[in-house]
Protein backbone atom coordinates (compact mmCIF):
# COMPACT_ATOMS: atom_id res chain seq x y z
CA UNK A 1 0.00 0.00 0.00
CA UNK A 2 1.47 3.16 -0.99
CA UNK A 3 0.55 5.74 2.02
CA UNK A 4 1.25 8.80 0.60
CA UNK A 5 2.37 11.66 2.69
CA UNK A 6 -0.13 14.14 1.98
CA UNK A 7 -2.83 12.48 3.89
CA UNK A 8 -3.38 10.93 6.52
CA UNK A 9 -5.41 7.08 6.14
CA UNK A 10 -9.06 7.94 8.03
CA UNK A 11 -9.82 5.23 10.49
CA UNK A 12 -11.98 3.19 7.52
CA UNK A 13 -9.59 2.55 5.94
CA UNK A 14 -6.67 1.68 8.69
CA UNK A 15 -8.98 -0.91 9.79
CA UNK A 16 -9.98 -1.98 6.09
CA UNK A 17 -5.87 -2.60 6.10
CA UNK A 18 -5.58 -4.52 9.61
CA UNK A 19 -8.25 -6.94 8.07
CA UNK A 20 -6.35 -7.57 4.80
CA UNK A 21 -3.56 -8.24 7.24
CA UNK A 22 -5.15 -10.72 9.27
CA UNK A 23 -6.51 -12.37 6.22
CA UNK A 24 -2.69 -12.58 4.48
CA UNK A 25 -1.86 -13.98 7.49
CA UNK A 26 -4.16 -16.56 8.12
CA UNK A 27 -4.06 -17.62 4.11
CA UNK A 28 -0.72 -17.79 5.08
CA UNK A 29 -1.11 -19.89 8.17
CA UNK A 30 -3.56 -22.37 6.77
CA UNK A 31 -1.12 -22.64 3.64
CA UNK A 32 1.89 -23.57 5.87
CA UNK A 33 -0.25 -26.04 8.23
CA UNK A 34 -1.90 -27.95 5.36
CA UNK A 35 1.47 -27.75 3.57
CA UNK A 36 3.22 -29.15 6.59
CA UNK A 37 0.49 -32.04 7.11
CA UNK A 38 0.17 -33.56 3.78
CA UNK A 39 4.32 -33.80 2.94
CA UNK A 40 4.19 -35.50 7.20
CA UNK A 41 1.99 -37.69 6.09
CA UNK A 42 3.21 -38.62 2.79
CA UNK A 43 6.54 -39.28 4.58
CA UNK A 44 4.79 -40.89 7.11
CA UNK A 45 3.58 -43.48 4.92
CA UNK A 46 7.09 -43.89 2.93
CA UNK A 47 8.88 -44.63 6.11
CA UNK A 48 6.24 -47.23 7.87
CA UNK A 49 5.69 -49.21 4.64
CA UNK A 50 7.07 -53.07 5.36
CA UNK A 51 9.75 -52.50 2.65
CA UNK A 52 11.51 -48.97 3.88
CA UNK A 53 14.61 -49.98 5.23
CA UNK A 54 15.54 -52.10 2.08
CA UNK A 55 14.47 -49.59 -0.50
CA UNK A 56 16.42 -46.74 1.85
CA UNK A 57 19.45 -49.34 1.81
CA UNK A 58 19.04 -49.94 -2.19
CA UNK A 59 17.99 -46.58 -3.34
CA UNK A 60 19.61 -43.90 -0.23
CA UNK A 61 22.81 -45.25 0.73
CA UNK A 62 25.14 -43.03 1.90
CA UNK A 63 28.26 -44.35 0.98
CA UNK A 64 27.54 -45.79 -2.44
CA UNK A 65 26.45 -41.63 -3.15
CA UNK A 66 29.78 -40.71 -2.00
CA UNK A 67 31.21 -43.38 -3.51
CA UNK A 68 29.59 -42.69 -6.95
CA UNK A 69 29.75 -39.15 -6.88
CA UNK A 70 32.83 -38.42 -8.58
CA UNK A 71 32.09 -40.32 -11.78
CA UNK A 72 28.21 -39.38 -11.78
CA UNK A 73 29.63 -35.59 -11.95
CA UNK A 74 31.90 -36.44 -14.89
CA UNK A 75 29.46 -37.87 -16.97
CA UNK A 76 27.42 -34.69 -15.76
CA UNK A 77 29.83 -32.66 -17.04
CA UNK A 78 29.55 -34.24 -20.70
CA UNK A 79 25.55 -33.62 -20.56
CA UNK A 80 26.02 -29.93 -20.00
CA UNK A 81 28.58 -30.06 -22.10
CA UNK A 82 26.59 -31.15 -25.21
CA UNK A 83 23.57 -29.51 -23.99
CA UNK A 84 24.83 -25.58 -23.83
CA UNK A 85 26.80 -26.57 -27.95
CA UNK A 86 23.88 -28.42 -28.97
CA UNK A 87 21.25 -25.41 -27.38
CA UNK A 88 22.92 -22.90 -29.75
CA UNK A 89 22.69 -24.49 -33.19
CA UNK A 90 19.51 -25.84 -32.25
CA UNK A 91 18.18 -22.11 -31.70
CA UNK A 92 20.10 -21.09 -34.95
CA UNK A 93 18.76 -23.91 -36.82
CA UNK A 94 15.30 -23.46 -35.56
CA UNK A 95 15.29 -19.92 -36.31
CA UNK A 96 16.32 -20.46 -39.47
CA UNK A 97 13.46 -23.24 -40.37
CA UNK A 98 11.04 -21.40 -38.72
CA UNK A 99 11.73 -17.67 -40.64
CA UNK A 100 12.09 -20.04 -43.96
CA UNK A 101 8.69 -21.40 -42.92
CA UNK A 102 7.02 -18.04 -42.43
CA UNK A 103 8.47 -16.11 -45.85
CA UNK A 104 6.05 -15.02 -48.14
CA UNK A 105 5.61 -15.13 -52.03
CA UNK A 106 5.45 -17.81 -54.52
CA UNK A 107 9.39 -17.12 -54.76
CA UNK A 108 10.08 -18.44 -51.35
CA UNK A 109 8.17 -21.89 -52.51
CA UNK A 110 11.08 -24.23 -52.30
CA UNK A 111 12.31 -22.62 -48.86
CA UNK A 112 9.05 -23.21 -47.22
CA UNK A 113 8.88 -26.84 -49.03
CA UNK A 114 12.27 -27.51 -47.52
CA UNK A 115 10.96 -26.34 -43.84
CA UNK A 116 7.89 -28.02 -43.62
CA UNK A 117 9.08 -31.44 -44.85
CA UNK A 118 12.51 -31.58 -42.86
CA UNK A 119 10.26 -30.60 -39.53
CA UNK A 120 7.62 -32.93 -40.29
CA UNK A 121 10.20 -36.05 -40.82
CA UNK A 122 12.63 -34.78 -38.11
CA UNK A 123 9.37 -34.15 -35.49
CA UNK A 124 8.32 -37.80 -36.29
CA UNK A 125 11.33 -39.46 -36.46
CA UNK A 126 12.10 -40.90 -32.80
CA UNK A 127 15.23 -39.22 -31.45
CA UNK A 128 16.54 -42.64 -30.34
CA UNK A 129 16.63 -44.21 -33.95
CA UNK A 130 18.19 -40.83 -35.51
CA UNK A 131 21.07 -41.54 -32.99
CA UNK A 132 21.46 -44.60 -34.13
CA UNK A 133 20.99 -43.83 -37.57
CA UNK A 134 23.61 -41.18 -37.58
CA UNK A 135 26.02 -42.68 -35.26
CA UNK A 136 26.28 -46.09 -36.41
CA UNK A 137 25.33 -44.89 -40.53
CA UNK A 138 27.54 -41.71 -40.50
CA UNK A 139 31.08 -42.90 -39.39
CA UNK A 140 30.20 -46.23 -41.62
CA UNK A 141 30.29 -44.09 -44.73
CA UNK A 142 34.28 -43.24 -44.26
CA UNK A 143 34.15 -39.78 -45.88
CA UNK A 144 37.48 -38.58 -44.80
CA UNK A 145 37.47 -35.25 -43.53
CA UNK A 146 34.31 -36.28 -41.26
CA UNK A 147 34.73 -36.70 -37.49
CA UNK A 148 33.72 -40.33 -36.88
CA UNK A 149 33.51 -40.01 -32.83
CA UNK A 150 30.38 -40.95 -31.70
CA UNK A 151 29.99 -37.43 -29.60
CA UNK A 152 29.82 -35.62 -32.85
CA UNK A 153 27.54 -37.94 -34.26
CA UNK A 154 25.18 -37.81 -31.19
CA UNK A 155 25.55 -34.44 -30.93
CA UNK A 156 24.35 -34.33 -34.67
CA UNK A 157 21.40 -36.11 -34.26
CA UNK A 158 20.12 -34.02 -31.32
CA UNK A 159 21.02 -30.79 -33.03
CA UNK A 160 18.74 -32.33 -36.24
CA UNK A 161 15.99 -33.80 -34.00
CA UNK A 162 15.68 -30.66 -31.50
CA UNK A 163 15.50 -28.32 -34.24
CA UNK A 164 12.58 -29.31 -35.57
CA UNK A 165 10.59 -28.98 -32.48
CA UNK A 166 12.18 -25.51 -31.64
CA UNK A 167 11.52 -24.35 -35.21
CA UNK A 168 7.39 -24.84 -34.54
CA UNK A 169 8.25 -22.62 -31.83
CA UNK A 170 9.81 -19.79 -33.01
CA UNK A 171 6.69 -20.01 -35.70
CA UNK A 172 4.21 -19.51 -33.33
CA UNK A 173 5.97 -17.18 -31.69
CA UNK A 174 6.60 -15.72 -35.28
CA UNK A 175 2.86 -16.15 -36.47
CA UNK A 176 1.57 -14.34 -33.02
CA UNK A 177 2.61 -10.63 -33.64
CA UNK A 178 -0.09 -9.25 -34.86
CA UNK A 179 -0.16 -8.28 -39.06
CA UNK A 180 -0.53 -4.46 -37.68
CA UNK A 181 3.27 -4.67 -36.22
CA UNK A 182 4.51 -5.60 -39.60
CA UNK A 183 2.17 -3.11 -41.40
CA UNK A 184 3.72 -0.54 -39.12
CA UNK A 185 6.73 -1.65 -40.03
CA UNK A 186 6.73 -1.80 -43.71
CA UNK A 187 5.35 1.61 -43.56
CA UNK A 188 8.25 3.31 -42.09
CA UNK A 189 10.37 1.73 -45.26
CA UNK A 190 11.94 -1.45 -43.57
CA UNK A 191 12.65 -3.88 -45.95
CA UNK A 192 10.96 -7.94 -45.01
CA UNK A 193 14.05 -9.15 -43.71
CA UNK A 194 14.49 -5.81 -41.49
CA UNK A 195 10.82 -5.54 -40.67
CA UNK A 196 11.89 -9.47 -39.10
CA UNK A 197 14.97 -8.60 -37.74
CA UNK A 198 14.22 -5.31 -35.68
CA UNK A 199 10.16 -5.75 -34.91
CA UNK A 200 8.60 -9.08 -35.70
CA UNK A 201 11.56 -11.79 -34.34
CA UNK A 202 12.11 -9.71 -31.22
CA UNK A 203 8.95 -9.87 -30.28
CA UNK A 204 7.94 -13.16 -31.16
CA UNK A 205 11.43 -14.68 -29.01
CA UNK A 206 10.31 -13.20 -26.16
CA UNK A 207 7.19 -14.67 -26.14
CA UNK A 208 8.48 -18.31 -26.47
CA UNK A 209 10.96 -17.86 -24.19
CA UNK A 210 9.02 -20.22 -21.39
CA UNK A 211 8.57 -22.79 -24.05
CA UNK A 212 12.01 -23.20 -25.49
CA UNK A 213 13.52 -22.87 -21.68
CA UNK A 214 11.02 -26.03 -21.56
CA UNK A 215 12.88 -27.31 -24.68
CA UNK A 216 16.06 -26.73 -23.57
CA UNK A 217 15.58 -28.52 -20.12
CA UNK A 218 14.34 -31.42 -22.07
CA UNK A 219 17.69 -31.36 -24.19
CA UNK A 220 19.67 -31.75 -21.07
CA UNK A 221 18.32 -35.01 -20.09
CA UNK A 222 17.62 -36.27 -23.78
CA UNK A 223 21.46 -35.27 -24.12
CA UNK A 224 22.18 -38.97 -22.16
CA UNK A 225 20.60 -40.83 -25.02
CA UNK A 226 23.51 -40.69 -26.99
CA UNK A 227 25.28 -43.20 -24.06
CA UNK A 228 23.87 -45.91 -26.43
CA UNK A 229 26.79 -44.92 -28.95
CA UNK A 230 29.16 -45.94 -26.09
CA UNK A 231 29.51 -42.43 -24.84
CA UNK A 232 29.35 -41.94 -21.01
CA UNK A 233 27.12 -39.82 -19.72
CA UNK A 234 25.74 -38.98 -16.10
CA UNK A 235 23.26 -41.82 -16.25
CA UNK A 236 25.66 -44.34 -17.95
CA UNK A 237 28.00 -43.59 -15.48
CA UNK A 238 25.71 -44.05 -12.88
CA UNK A 239 24.67 -47.61 -14.73
CA UNK A 240 28.17 -48.53 -14.59
CA UNK A 241 28.07 -47.83 -10.75
CA UNK A 242 25.48 -49.94 -10.04
CA UNK A 243 26.19 -52.67 -12.24
CA UNK A 244 28.71 -53.76 -9.21
CA UNK A 245 26.61 -54.24 -6.91
CA UNK A 246 22.92 -53.80 -7.85
CA UNK A 247 22.49 -50.42 -5.45
CA UNK A 248 20.45 -47.95 -7.40
CA UNK A 249 21.57 -45.01 -5.00
CA UNK A 250 24.08 -43.47 -8.25
CA UNK A 251 20.59 -43.10 -9.89
CA UNK A 252 19.19 -40.91 -7.20
CA UNK A 253 22.51 -38.86 -7.50
CA UNK A 254 22.14 -38.22 -11.03
CA UNK A 255 18.48 -37.46 -10.65
CA UNK A 256 19.09 -35.27 -7.94
CA UNK A 257 21.77 -32.98 -10.01
CA UNK A 258 19.91 -32.93 -12.95
CA UNK A 259 17.29 -31.26 -10.76
CA UNK A 260 19.32 -29.10 -9.09
CA UNK A 261 20.93 -27.63 -13.00
CA UNK A 262 16.97 -27.14 -13.82
CA UNK A 263 15.94 -25.44 -11.17
CA UNK A 264 18.52 -22.40 -11.64
CA UNK A 265 17.50 -22.23 -15.21
CA UNK A 266 14.03 -21.81 -14.49
CA UNK A 267 14.52 -18.81 -11.81
CA UNK A 268 16.85 -17.40 -14.66
CA UNK A 269 13.99 -17.69 -17.30
CA UNK A 270 11.53 -16.34 -14.79
CA UNK A 271 14.23 -13.19 -14.10
CA UNK A 272 14.32 -12.23 -17.77
CA UNK A 273 11.09 -12.44 -18.52
CA UNK A 274 9.94 -10.27 -16.06
CA UNK A 275 12.55 -7.85 -16.56
CA UNK A 276 11.40 -7.69 -20.29
CA UNK A 277 8.32 -6.90 -18.74
CA UNK A 278 6.59 -10.11 -19.15
CA UNK A 279 4.37 -11.57 -16.64
CA UNK A 280 3.02 -14.45 -17.93
CA UNK A 281 0.52 -16.78 -15.57
CA UNK A 282 2.27 -15.89 -12.56
CA UNK A 283 2.15 -12.12 -13.07
CA UNK A 284 -0.39 -9.60 -11.56
CA UNK A 285 -3.75 -9.16 -13.77
CA UNK B 1 -34.73 14.51 -12.30
CA UNK B 2 -31.69 14.81 -10.40
CA UNK B 3 -32.23 13.38 -6.95
CA UNK B 4 -35.47 11.75 -7.87
CA UNK B 5 -34.44 8.20 -6.64
CA UNK B 6 -32.55 6.21 -4.05
CA UNK B 7 -29.22 6.45 -4.41
CA UNK B 8 -27.77 4.00 -5.91
CA UNK B 9 -24.37 4.78 -6.22
CA UNK B 10 -22.29 6.94 -3.40
CA UNK B 11 -18.59 7.63 -3.42
CA UNK B 12 -17.25 9.21 0.19
CA UNK B 13 -13.38 10.62 0.18
CA UNK B 14 -12.21 7.94 -2.63
CA UNK B 15 -8.44 8.05 -2.71
CA UNK B 16 -6.13 5.97 -5.39
CA UNK B 17 -2.55 6.66 -5.81
CA UNK B 18 -0.39 4.46 -8.22
CA UNK B 19 2.84 5.03 -6.53
CA UNK B 20 3.48 8.49 -6.15
CA UNK B 21 1.08 10.14 -8.11
CA UNK B 22 -2.17 11.00 -6.22
CA UNK B 23 -4.95 10.48 -8.83
CA UNK B 24 -8.03 10.52 -6.71
CA UNK B 25 -7.70 12.69 -3.72
CA UNK B 26 -10.61 12.30 -1.83
CA UNK B 27 -13.66 12.08 -4.47
CA UNK B 28 -17.45 12.69 -3.23
CA UNK B 29 -20.03 12.55 -5.83
CA UNK B 30 -23.95 10.90 -5.47
CA UNK B 31 -25.74 8.77 -8.38
CA UNK B 32 -29.26 8.73 -7.55
CA UNK B 33 -31.75 5.72 -9.58
CA UNK B 34 -32.32 6.43 -13.57
CA UNK B 35 -29.44 9.32 -13.29
CA UNK B 36 -26.88 9.72 -16.06
CA UNK B 37 -23.73 11.17 -14.46
CA UNK B 38 -20.71 12.24 -17.23
CA UNK B 39 -17.25 12.82 -15.30
CA UNK B 40 -15.49 15.65 -17.93
CA UNK B 41 -12.04 16.37 -17.31
CA UNK B 42 -8.68 17.05 -18.65
CA UNK B 43 -6.40 13.21 -19.33
CA UNK B 44 -4.85 11.93 -16.39
CA UNK B 45 -7.80 13.47 -14.54
CA UNK B 46 -9.00 10.35 -13.00
CA UNK B 47 -11.82 9.78 -15.21
CA UNK B 48 -10.87 6.09 -16.02
CA UNK B 49 -9.84 5.53 -12.40
CA UNK B 50 -12.99 6.58 -10.54
CA UNK B 51 -15.13 4.00 -12.67
CA UNK B 52 -12.33 1.13 -12.23
CA UNK B 53 -12.41 1.88 -8.33
CA UNK B 54 -16.10 1.60 -8.48
CA UNK B 55 -16.14 -1.54 -10.44
CA UNK B 56 -13.57 -2.74 -7.68
CA UNK B 57 -10.44 -3.50 -10.37
CA UNK B 58 -8.61 -1.38 -8.06
CA UNK B 59 -8.53 -1.27 -4.52
CA UNK B 60 -9.24 2.07 -2.95
CA UNK B 61 -6.50 3.04 -1.04
CA UNK B 62 -9.20 5.77 1.22
CA UNK B 63 -12.60 6.85 1.75
CA UNK B 64 -15.63 4.59 0.89
CA UNK B 65 -18.06 3.34 -2.02
CA UNK B 66 -21.86 2.04 -1.52
CA UNK B 67 -23.86 0.28 -3.98
CA UNK B 68 -27.17 0.57 -2.69
CA UNK B 69 -26.17 1.14 0.22
CA UNK B 70 -23.79 -1.42 0.76
CA UNK B 71 -19.77 -0.51 0.99
CA UNK B 72 -18.26 -2.47 -1.30
CA UNK B 73 -15.01 -1.13 -0.25
CA UNK B 74 -15.01 -3.11 2.58
CA UNK B 75 -12.41 -6.48 1.91
CA UNK B 76 -15.39 -8.57 3.49
CA UNK B 77 -17.63 -8.17 0.38
CA UNK B 78 -17.46 -10.49 -2.31
CA UNK B 79 -16.15 -8.66 -5.24
CA UNK B 80 -16.95 -10.98 -7.65
CA UNK B 81 -20.59 -10.68 -6.98
CA UNK B 82 -20.82 -6.75 -6.72
CA UNK B 83 -19.34 -6.54 -9.64
CA UNK B 84 -21.99 -8.82 -11.41
CA UNK B 85 -24.37 -6.72 -10.36
CA UNK B 86 -22.96 -3.56 -12.66
CA UNK B 87 -22.02 -3.47 -16.38
CA UNK B 88 -18.93 -2.37 -17.55
CA UNK B 89 -18.37 -0.98 -21.31
CA UNK B 90 -14.72 -0.33 -22.36
CA UNK B 91 -13.07 1.92 -24.31
CA UNK B 92 -11.66 -0.94 -26.72
CA UNK B 93 -14.79 -3.12 -26.77
CA UNK B 94 -12.83 -5.85 -24.81
CA UNK B 95 -14.87 -8.63 -26.78
CA UNK B 96 -13.94 -12.00 -26.08
CA UNK B 97 -12.06 -13.11 -29.86
CA UNK B 98 -12.58 -16.52 -29.63
CA UNK B 99 -16.67 -16.21 -29.48
CA UNK B 100 -19.13 -15.35 -31.39
CA UNK B 101 -21.12 -12.65 -30.92
CA UNK B 102 -23.87 -14.81 -29.03
CA UNK B 103 -21.54 -16.56 -27.05
CA UNK B 104 -19.73 -13.44 -25.79
CA UNK B 105 -23.49 -12.00 -24.47
CA UNK B 106 -24.44 -15.69 -23.09
CA UNK B 107 -20.81 -16.04 -21.22
CA UNK B 108 -22.06 -14.04 -17.88
CA UNK B 109 -25.37 -15.06 -17.77
CA UNK B 110 -24.72 -19.06 -18.31
CA UNK B 111 -21.35 -19.01 -15.95
CA UNK B 112 -22.26 -16.22 -13.36
CA UNK B 113 -26.00 -16.15 -12.94
CA UNK B 114 -26.77 -19.39 -13.67
CA UNK B 115 -29.57 -18.70 -16.61
CA UNK B 116 -30.13 -22.17 -18.51
CA UNK B 117 -28.15 -22.12 -21.64
CA UNK B 118 -31.40 -21.82 -23.64
CA UNK B 119 -32.68 -18.94 -21.53
CA UNK B 120 -29.73 -17.21 -22.08
CA UNK B 121 -29.71 -17.68 -25.93
CA UNK B 122 -33.61 -15.97 -25.81
CA UNK B 123 -32.32 -13.05 -23.60
CA UNK B 124 -29.19 -12.34 -25.56
CA UNK B 125 -31.06 -12.71 -28.91
CA UNK B 126 -33.31 -10.48 -27.19
CA UNK B 127 -30.84 -7.55 -26.36
CA UNK B 128 -29.13 -8.29 -29.47
CA UNK B 129 -32.16 -7.45 -31.27
CA UNK B 130 -32.40 -4.28 -28.71
CA UNK B 131 -29.29 -2.95 -30.34
CA UNK B 132 -29.73 -3.83 -33.53
CA UNK B 133 -27.37 -7.13 -34.37
CA UNK B 134 -29.33 -9.82 -34.51
CA UNK B 135 -28.05 -10.90 -37.66
CA UNK B 136 -24.53 -10.68 -36.15
CA UNK B 137 -25.02 -13.56 -33.85
CA UNK B 138 -22.97 -15.99 -35.11
CA UNK B 139 -20.38 -13.69 -36.37
CA UNK B 140 -16.93 -13.34 -34.87
CA UNK B 141 -15.98 -10.01 -33.02
CA UNK B 142 -13.42 -8.96 -35.64
CA UNK B 143 -15.59 -9.25 -38.75
CA UNK B 144 -17.34 -6.25 -37.02
CA UNK B 145 -17.22 -2.87 -37.49
CA UNK B 146 -15.86 -0.65 -34.61
CA UNK B 147 -19.61 0.44 -33.80
CA UNK B 148 -20.97 -2.43 -34.43
CA UNK B 149 -18.61 -4.22 -31.46
CA UNK B 150 -19.33 -1.51 -29.20
CA UNK B 151 -22.77 -2.02 -29.56
CA UNK B 152 -22.14 -6.13 -28.82
CA UNK B 153 -20.59 -4.71 -25.60
CA UNK B 154 -23.46 -2.80 -24.69
CA UNK B 155 -25.27 -5.50 -24.83
CA UNK B 156 -23.47 -8.02 -23.05
CA UNK B 157 -23.30 -5.66 -20.13
CA UNK B 158 -26.87 -5.24 -20.13
CA UNK B 159 -28.10 -8.84 -20.30
CA UNK B 160 -27.02 -8.98 -17.06
CA UNK B 161 -29.95 -6.89 -16.32
CA UNK B 162 -27.51 -4.36 -13.97
CA UNK B 163 -27.73 -1.82 -11.49
CA UNK B 164 -25.95 0.59 -12.77
CA UNK B 165 -23.77 0.41 -15.80
CA UNK B 166 -20.15 2.17 -16.41
CA UNK B 167 -18.92 3.86 -19.62
CA UNK B 168 -15.27 4.31 -19.81
CA UNK B 169 -15.00 6.82 -23.10
CA UNK B 170 -16.65 4.47 -25.39
CA UNK B 171 -16.93 6.45 -28.04
CA UNK B 172 -13.39 7.41 -27.98
CA UNK B 173 -12.20 4.62 -30.12
CA UNK B 174 -14.84 4.61 -32.83
CA UNK B 175 -15.23 6.44 -36.35
CA UNK B 176 -16.48 9.84 -36.16
CA UNK B 177 -19.76 8.31 -38.61
CA UNK B 178 -19.54 5.07 -36.35
CA UNK B 179 -20.05 7.14 -32.93
CA UNK B 180 -23.81 7.99 -33.52
CA UNK B 181 -25.36 4.57 -33.32
CA UNK B 182 -23.72 4.18 -29.95
CA UNK B 183 -24.50 7.73 -28.57
CA UNK B 184 -28.27 7.01 -29.79
CA UNK B 185 -28.22 3.62 -27.80
CA UNK B 186 -27.41 4.95 -24.61
CA UNK B 187 -29.97 7.79 -24.90
CA UNK B 188 -32.44 4.88 -25.73
CA UNK B 189 -31.23 3.35 -22.49
CA UNK B 190 -31.35 6.49 -20.37
CA UNK B 191 -34.98 6.28 -21.67
CA UNK B 192 -35.83 3.38 -20.03
CA UNK B 193 -34.54 4.90 -17.14
CA UNK B 194 -30.92 3.39 -17.03
CA UNK B 195 -28.55 4.33 -14.14
CA UNK B 196 -25.11 5.24 -15.68
CA UNK B 197 -21.97 6.68 -15.06
CA UNK B 198 -19.95 7.45 -17.97
CA UNK B 199 -17.07 9.45 -19.32
CA UNK B 200 -16.50 11.21 -22.34
CA UNK B 201 -14.95 13.79 -24.84
CA UNK B 202 -18.09 14.31 -26.73
CA UNK B 203 -19.31 17.24 -25.26
CA UNK B 204 -22.42 17.88 -26.90
CA UNK B 205 -23.21 14.65 -26.16
CA UNK B 206 -22.61 15.30 -22.19
CA UNK B 207 -25.08 18.17 -22.85
CA UNK B 208 -27.89 15.69 -24.33
CA UNK B 209 -28.02 13.09 -22.10
CA UNK B 210 -26.31 14.14 -18.32
CA UNK B 211 -28.44 14.58 -15.50
CA UNK B 212 -25.36 16.04 -13.69
CA UNK B 213 -22.29 16.85 -15.54
CA UNK B 214 -19.06 16.69 -12.82
CA UNK B 215 -15.90 18.13 -13.64
CA UNK B 216 -12.59 15.96 -12.54
CA UNK B 217 -9.56 18.12 -11.52
CA UNK B 218 -6.72 17.90 -9.44
CA UNK B 219 -7.73 14.79 -8.53
CA UNK B 220 -11.21 15.98 -6.96
CA UNK B 221 -14.75 16.70 -8.29
CA UNK B 222 -14.23 20.47 -8.73
CA UNK B 223 -17.70 21.56 -10.37
CA UNK B 224 -20.51 19.37 -10.61
CA UNK B 225 -24.14 20.05 -11.55
CA UNK B 226 -26.64 20.31 -14.36
CA UNK B 227 -24.53 20.00 -17.97
CA UNK B 228 -26.52 23.58 -19.19
CA UNK B 229 -24.78 25.25 -15.89
CA UNK B 230 -21.52 23.29 -15.79
CA UNK B 231 -21.50 23.23 -19.84
CA UNK B 232 -23.43 26.86 -20.17
CA UNK B 233 -21.95 28.97 -17.58
CA UNK B 234 -19.56 27.19 -15.20
CA UNK B 235 -18.50 29.22 -12.42
CA UNK B 236 -15.14 27.90 -11.34
CA UNK B 237 -12.13 29.40 -13.76
CA UNK B 238 -10.15 26.00 -14.39
CA UNK B 239 -13.77 24.46 -15.93
CA UNK B 240 -14.13 27.42 -17.94
CA UNK B 241 -10.38 26.84 -19.09
CA UNK B 242 -11.04 23.34 -19.82
CA UNK B 243 -13.80 23.40 -21.68
CA UNK B 244 -12.42 26.71 -23.84
CA UNK B 245 -9.43 24.32 -24.74
CA UNK B 246 -11.90 20.94 -25.97
CA UNK B 247 -14.00 23.37 -28.07
CA UNK B 248 -11.38 25.71 -29.53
Amino acid sequence: MTAAPSWQPSALEVERRRYRRSRAVRSAAVSGASTVLVVGVVLTLLVTSPGWPRVRETFLSWDKAVAAFPAVVEGLWLNIRVMLVCGVLIALLGLTLAVMRTVRGPVAFPLRLFATVYVDLFRGLPLLLVIFVLGFGAPALRLSGLPSSALFWGACALVLSYSAYVAEVFRAGIESVHPSQRAAARSLGLSYGQTMRHVVLPQAVRRVVPPLMNDLVSLQKDSGLIAVLGVIDAIRAAQIETATDFNFTPYVVAGALFVCLTIPMARLTDHVARKQGFHGAGGVL
Amino acid sequence: MSGAGDPVLVLEEVRKSFGATEVLRGVDLTVHEGQVVVLIGASGSGKSTLLRCVDLLEVVDDGRIRLDGEDVTDPRVDADAVRARMGVVFQAYNLFPHLSVLDNVTLAPVRVHGVAAGDAKERAMAMLERVGLPEKASARPDDLSGGQQQRVAIARALVNQPRLMLLDEVTSALDPELVGEVLDLLRELKDEGMTMVLNTHEMGFARQVADTVCFLHGGVVHEQGPPGQVLGDPRQERTRQFLSRVHA
